[in-house]
């Protein structure tokens, strides 16, 4: 597998993962609009994430739903930020803070890309993704509004940060830890960063909830 | 925690009037254009949006009718009856030129 193809899936398994997990809210965010946004946005992610394996598919001769569904868990590439289960509002926000904040720097990289493709799905992933920064945003400043919901998120972000910092490649850490200090105005503990490689119990148990219409039908079914 | 109620009028096409489209809950102003994006701009439904908090809709419901006022509406006379009455003196009932009776 080429790198480009690689680093193609490691983006595609992230965005399916991540609306994955946030796809949980729908029916239980904290009020109505916010359930719909917020399934919206889950919805969005996994949009890219088909984008992404389309790309991906076209180099393998495969299909994009075989690379979503028909892998095995130990053959995914995503961040463990976003396979944690974390039902928790402050901490949900918290990791889509996190995540667009890390995103909107690796799309910048891949936006200047020499492979028209990939610069071009970028650019057309990162028109979207602004709408998502604009509503995690929104909910990081709500929660700094008060005691208890800055409380509730610094918790969180610290808990979350080793696991942000390994959504990106090693250069481009720095700029993360950069933007995140800037916006909390405080400074993030040195830590190692959550490596790819390692896989959290929580990516099996998705896996298999993810995948269960998938593997109850032959491959090759019609729906 | 959402406490405003914002109305949605929506553009469907440039040049179409504004219409009314629904209503949603929204803490305040930045929540609603978020809210509002998602609701009603995802699909690529809309050319424009307008959101109005409803707290600024000045809104008018009672219009008392105690005398009757039907020769003030374009739809006051009815022309029917005049109209029969003139195709009987003309010897031409039922039979219009040029069209139905009515």
């Amino acid at each position: 597998m080429s790198e480009r193809t690689d680093r193609l899936l490691q983006i595609a398994d992230d965005e399916l993962f991540l609306g994955w997990r946030d796809s949980e809210w729908t029916g239980i965010a904290p009020f109505l609009e916010e359930d719909v946004a917020f399934s919206s946005i889950a919805q969005n992610e996994i949009g890219h994430a088909r984008a992404l394996y389309e790309l991906a598919a076209a180099e393998l001769g495969t299909t994009a739903d075989e690379l979503a569904f028909d892998r095995r868990p130990d053959e995914y590439r995503c961040a463990p930020l976003v396979q944690l289960r974390r039902l928790e509002w402050a901490r949900t926000i918290a990791r889509r803070w996190l995540y667009e904040t890390a995103d909107e720097i690796r799309l910048d990289a891949l936006k200047r890309s020499v492979d028209p493709e990939i610069a071009g799905i970028a650019a057309k992933m990162d028109r979207e993704e602004a709408y998502h920064r604009m509503h995690a945003e929104m909910w990081v400043d709500r929660l700094l509004a008060t005691k208890e919901g800055s409380t509730r998120l610094d918790e969180a972000v610290d808990e979350l940060w080793p696991y942000a910092l390994g959504v990106l490649d090693d250069e481009l850490r720095p700029e993360l830890r950069r933007r995140v200090e800037e916006r909390l105005g405080r400074t993030l503990s040195e830590v190692e960063a959550v490596p790819r490689t390692l896989h959290e119990a929580e990516l099996a148990e998705l896996w298999k909830e993810m995948t269960v219409v998938r593997r109850s039908e032959p491959a090759g079914s019609q729906w | 925690m959402p406490d405003l109620v914002f109305e949605v009028f929506r553009q469907e096409r440039k040049g179409k009037p504004l219409e009314h489209a629904g209503s949603f809950r929204a803490p305040d102003e930045r929540a609603a254009e978020i809210y509002a994006r998602e609701f009603y701009g995802r699909r690529h439904e809309s050319e424009a949006l307008w959101l109005v908090p409803r707290s600024a809709v000045h809104a008018i419901g009672d219009f008392p009718e105690e005398f009757d006022k039907s020769y003030r509406r374009v739809d006051g006379y009815s022309l029917r009856a005049q109209l029969r009455e003139a195709r009987e003196r003309a010897g031409t009932a039922e039979s219009a030129p040029g069209g139905r009776a009515t």
